[in-house]
Formats: structure tokens, sequence, C-alpha cells
């Protein structure tokens, strides 16, 4: 009987803290295994070897940002059978993603005196604005066991196991007593999805939205608690912009509450 | 003829050497070096990482946010980062955070250090002494050596979880100090791992001082943090081996930055003088006798002197500094008493403000300026992989023109060595385009 390949991994990098691939290195127990079950072809954060493509699965990080990395996106799109993106970066464009609320064209004329040297574009972009994503992996950074459970469902053909309900269902699982009610610190909770295992309430803190939307989030009913609380617009906006600014219903609920 | 590792190679023709894609380094870089006769008339340690501007969308942010924010700049060590800007947001509000709060703040750092230095001795530098290209590879060989190093990694990462939350961009940091303390009892679990780790490191310091390294001694200078007690994390003056001894807020009148077309980094220079070295090796000189004793004799016993000048056996001190992180972490769970606040209340008042701290790599300078109502007008970072940017270029050109007769995908393979002696990290140098350009 033939011996049947191993699988091959790529790990690309874009815009992006190199933090979502570090997880996978943050793995300390299970790397060696992982290793084992699939073959690490191009992961340059952790390897001079490069194997050629094609790719059973490609792990994207980070977000375009430049004209260069918006053609190497479709490169590696028709070199990967399953693309997957990674962290908030590759989801939702990250927080560089901030500069898609300003006037580019009047900063960029301000700010370079040498514009000849860089090539930026004047949005940061979520991969799937430019190429088919087969599955996405929220967080910023990422949660390592759920990456280790994608990886899982991969190499055994499954549907990875990633819930799309809130931060609130990982409180009420942990038994962590809601910090909105009970002490009055605002929470992005109820509109981010889970994944992070509530680490912030845990903590004594609000959560501050890092794993994105969840499924259908109802951001203005959670606006109008927080007013309530006597939460400024502008401290709603600048909640909402944080690291998945540009994310749909994170992004309108911010403009709703720009003056 | 044969390269170090067996394979049949060609003698050096070609004149020049590239990478394009740096690899076992964080972020997007790359290496140009040309040749004419037996001269190299350019070395280039080229960064392309796209920017992402943290200093321009810092404007109008909450002084709170920060440390959350800047975290983001790295995922290597995103501790600096709070680090750094926490203690600049408290030098305008004019507080100080001491006692225990300022142990824990302390011992979240030995976490980053054993997590970032573990990463880089094992899977990242390590390799290339014992001719692998990765450490997956290499544990086919060394299956203990590579395990040691995860274990150790994690330890490191351990720490981070417990007083952070995660081991990435962690979430209990605050400026005035923490969300949360841990209560004694939860410490204690880390008692055990640590004492593993130390020993561990001691091993890994007797390992690396095994390996073979590349001849390159330079006159460098040196700059770090120093405190008058302490090897330094977060607190005291900016000193170099060349007599340098400023308070954290005169940085920037004796370091600049400048701008080059072949990186999207700015290149921080001591003005009038030009490059110098920051990190390990720089901490290791000009803070030997405030290691602790397991360290020094560690140090000692490995052959490096009390200043060590060739950058390839930075893996050593790299080394040291795990003990040192391991034993000083020791000392301060021994000590702990939970506080009765996990942080002090911080008003904000309009002003300015410096925080310098030593990242794993080396020095990490943060200045903002906020008014009244804490929101920040301006914000500056100098991350080490700038700062130590025409340094690396400067071992290039000293480095090839004595090796030229090695074979090419041998000196290639040193080269892109020699750049890892610094621990790159690219991710974080290349944002500070914008606001620098901006200013003039």
């Amino acid at each position: 009987m033939a011996v049947k390949r191993k699988p091959k991994l790529a790990v690309w990098k874009f815009a992006s803290c190199d933090g979502c691939q570090l997880s996978l290195l943050d793995c300390e127990d299970e790397l060696l295994a992982v290793t084992d079950a699939i073959e690490i072809a191009n992961f340059p954060e952790a390897s001079r070897s490069v194997t050629r493509g094609p790719y059973d699965l490609s792990l994207v990080e980070g977000s375009i940002t430049t004209p260069h990395d918006a053609e190497r996106i479709h490169k590696i799109r028709r070199s990967s059978k399953y693309l997957v993106t990674i962290g908030s970066c590759a989801t939702a464009g990250g927080i560089q993603a901030l500069r898609n609320f300003t006037d580019v064209k009047e900063f960029v004329s301000i700010v370079y005196a040498n514009p000849q040297y860089i090539e930026t574009l004047s949005k940061s972009t979520p991969i799937s604005d430019h190429v088919m994503v087969d599955f996405e992996l929220r967080g910023c950074p990422i949660n390592k066991f759920q990456l280790l459970e994608l990886i899982s469902a991969f190499l055994n053909g499954r549907k990875p196991n990633i819930p799309p309900y809130s931060v609130c269902m990982e409180c009420k699982l942990r038994g962590i007593v809601c910090v909105m009610v009970s002490r009055g610190i605002t929470c992005m909770g109820p509109v981010t999805q889970a994944g992070c295992g509530a680490i912030c309430p845990s903590y004594n803190r609000g959560c501050y939205g890092c794993f994105g939307p969840k499924e259908t989030p109802n951001t203005d009913s959670l606006s109008k608690w927080w007013k309530q609380k006597n939460m400024s617009d502008d401290d709603i906006v600048r909640a909402f912009r944080g690291f998945n600014a540009y994310a749909e219903p994170f992004r309108k609920e911010s403009e709703a509450h720009e003056r | 003829m044969l390269n170090r590792f067996g394979k049949r190679v060609r003698l050096m023709k070609g004149r020049t050497i590239k990478v394009n894609y740096l690899s076992r380094v964080e972020g997007e870089g790359g290496l140009y070096i040309k040749i004419k006769g037996d001269k190299v008339v350019d070395a280039k340690f080229t960064i392309f990482e796209p920017p992402r501007f943290f200093e321009a969308f810092l404007r109008g942010r909450r002084f709170t946010e920060a440390p959350d924010i800047t975290a983001r700049i790295c995922g290597i060590c995103p501790i600096a980062y709070q680090m750094s800007s926490v203690h600049a947001m408290e030098s305008i509000c004019g507080i100080r955070v001491e006692g225990q709060l300022r142990e824990l703040r302390r011992l979240i750092y030995c976490g980053e250090w054993i997590e970032s230095h573990g990463l880089h001795v094992y899977m990242l530098h390590a390799p290339d002494f014992l001719g692998y290209e990765d450490a997956i590879q290499m544990s086919k060989d060394y299956p203990d050596i590579v395990k040691r190093g995860l274990k150790l990694k994690k330890t490191g990462n351990d720490i981070v979880t417990l007083l952070g939350g995660r081991e990435i961009h962690p979430v209990n940091v605050r400026v005035g100090g923490f969300y949360r303390v841990p209560r004694k009892k939860e410490l204690q679990a880390l008692v055990d791992p640590l004492k593993w780790a130390r020993d561990a490191a001691l091993e890994t310091v007797r390992w690396t001082a095994g390996f073979q390294f590349p001849d390159l001694e330079q006159d460098y200078e040196f700059v770090s943090i120093s405190h008058p007690h302490e090897y330094p994390f977060n607190e005291g003056r900016i000193v170099s081996g060349k007599g340098i001894d400023i308070p954290v807020e005169q940085f920037f009148d004796h370091f600049e930055e400048q701008h080059v077309k072949h990186s999207t980094s700015l290149q921080a220079v001591i003005k009038e003088r030009g490059s110098y070295f920051t990190g390990p090796m720089a901490r290791y000189a000009l803070n030997y006798d405030r290691l602790s004793p397991i360290a020094k004799e560690a140090a000692a016993e490995s052959g490096i002197a009390k200043v060590c000048n060739n950058p390839f056996k930075s893996i050593i001190v790299r080394s040291v500094e795990i003990l040192y992180a391991c034993d000083e972490a020791l000392r301060i769970i021994e000590n702990y008493e939970m506080p009765d606040h996990p942080y002090i209340e911080v008003r904000p008042q309009a002003g300015t403000g410096h925080g310098a701290t030593e990242a794993p790599r080396g020095l990490l300078y943060h200045r903002y300026t906020i008014d009244d109502d804490g929101i920040i007008g301006d914000a500056r970072i100098v991350p080490p992989t700038s700062q130590n940017q025409k340094t690396i270029e400067g071992d290039l050109l000293n480095f090839v023109p004595k090796n030229l007769d090695l074979p090419k995908d041998v000196l290639t393979w040193q080269c892109e060595q020699a750049i890892r002696n610094y621990d790159p990290c690219i991710s974080c140098s290349c944002h500070f385009l914008k606001l620098k350009i901006e200013r003039e």
C-alpha cells in the first residue's frame, strides 16, 4: 500500500505583528505532534527551508496594505487548496485599518516628504476583500487551542468547531459574574465573538472586542446601555474602533456615533 | 568542494549575495551585499515590512488605551510595549508605581524574556550553529534538547499568562498597575516549573557555550538602561559604554533617527557618532555586576568575558539572561505579598512624558503628549531593531571581506546568521515613517 504523503502547511504574513503565527510556535506541548502529522512547507518565521507549492492548507496572517501585497495574495490563493485567515488583521484589517477612517489624500500630502520611498494603499483591508477565504479564525491574537482545533479538523476532513456566539456565553460557562451588570464596567462582550475564554472579565475589566463581531450583534442596543452609564459618543467611537474597527457591524456603529 | 554540512557546492563566483526573504526573524526583511574585487561596496539589511503607522493613529486615543494598542506593534514582545507606555503615561501624571506592584511588573517582564529568549535561542538561532534549516529538523537528531527549549519557553509564557491573562497581547497591564493582582497561592504554582527552568537555563548556557563561533569582534558602543541596584527591566538611566549617562527624557538630545530608502524602518544613531548596539550583549556589558550570583557564575564558566564583543556569542549572553530571569522571578515570588489595591488611580493631566524599558531585544523608548482629558496628541516610539539596524549592516561590512573564500551558500547562510545575532523584530521596527516626516 502506498504511504500517504503528509499534507503541506504554509504560513503567510501580510501587515501584522507576527503574534498569530507565533501562536503556532506557542503550542509548546503540541508542536512536535503537529509536525508529525503535517509538513511545514513554508513558514519563514520558523524555517529557512521552503518547499514549493501547491499547499494543502495556507494560514494567512495580516491585512492587505500595499499594491504588491494585493497581488501577492492572489498567487497564494492559486497555490492553496484551503486558505484560512488567522487573526483580526487578516479577517478585518486589524488596528492598522484605523487609517481607513481618515482623509488619506490630505494625510499623504501633509505627511510624505519622500512618498516615492513608500508604497501604501489608502485602506487596510481583510484578505476576504481580495480572494475567496475558506475559513476565518478570529482574535487579536487568535486562541492557540482554536488553531489546533482548526488544524485537527482539517486533517480529519471535518468542519472546525468554532462557536460564533458571544463572549457573554463564555462568562456564563466559566461562572464569571457580569462585570457590566454587577460593577458598571462597560464591556463589549455582548457583541463580541467568543473564543478567548472571557479573559478580560476574569481579570476585572470589560471585553474590548478583540475577537470582532459575533453573529447578528446588536451593537445599537449595547451603545444605548453604555449611554445610560454616561459613556460619551467619543468613547463609544473609540470602543468600536479597536482591533476590528473595519468589521462591518463595528464600523457602522462607530460611524453612527461620530459627530 | 564540500560545505560544512557535507553538501557539494561551487566556490563563490557571483559578486552579490542576496536573500530576498529572511527566515527565522520576526517580520519581513532581506539582505543585499555587493562585492567588488575583495571589497564589500554595499551591505544592506533591507526592511520591506509594510508600515502600519501606530504613531499616527494613537493621536486622539485615550492615554489608558496606549498599553493595549502599542502591544499590537509586536506579538513577540507585547509586554515591552505595555511597560514603556505605562511608564511614560505615569511620568506625565506624576505617579510612581512602587512596592509589590513594581515587583509584579518585573515578574511579567521576566516571563517575556524567558519566552522570547527561549524562542530565539532554541527555535531561531541554534539551528544555524548546528546546521539545520529549523528546530523541527533539529528535533530529529536532538529531540531532548528541542523539548527542553520548548518547555523553557513555556515556563516564560506561563508567567505572562498568569499575570497577563494570555501569552500574546496580555490584557491585565494598565496605567497605574494591573486590573487584577494574583494571590500568593497562584504565584506559588510557578515555583516548581521555575526551579526546573533555572536548571534548564544553566544547561542552556553550557550547551550554547560549546558551539563554534565565527570570528567577528568590533568596538561597539553598547547602550542600555542602567539601574544602581538591579539588572535593568523597567527603570533607570540610559547609559553607553562610551560615556552617555542621561535620564530617559533626554533620549532625543543624544539620539536621532534617519530615513533611508531601503527600509520602511527609521535607523536610529547617536548624534555625531553613528551606530550603536542595544540588546542582551549591551545590557550584559553595562550591568554585569548586577546579575545574580548564579548567572555570573554561569557566564564565567561559559568563558565569555564581562564585555563580550562577538555578536555571534549573543546566544550565550541570551542564555545567561534566561537564567537570570528565572532566578529573579523566583526571588520575586518568594517575597511576594498581595497588594491591597491592584492599581493606583491615575488622573490625566496635560504634559509630555517618556518611558524606556528593556525589551528582550533591546531598548524601547516611548514619548507621549496628552491633554487634560487624557487624549493623546502626539506619540513617538523607537524600537530596538531600528536602533540596531545600522550596527547589523556594519557587521556585514566587516564580516564578508574576511570570508570571501567561503562557498557562496555557506557565506550567505552565515550572513543570515549574523543578522539573527540581533534577534531582529522587523514587525516592531517599521511603523514610524509618517510622523517623522510630518515633524520635519
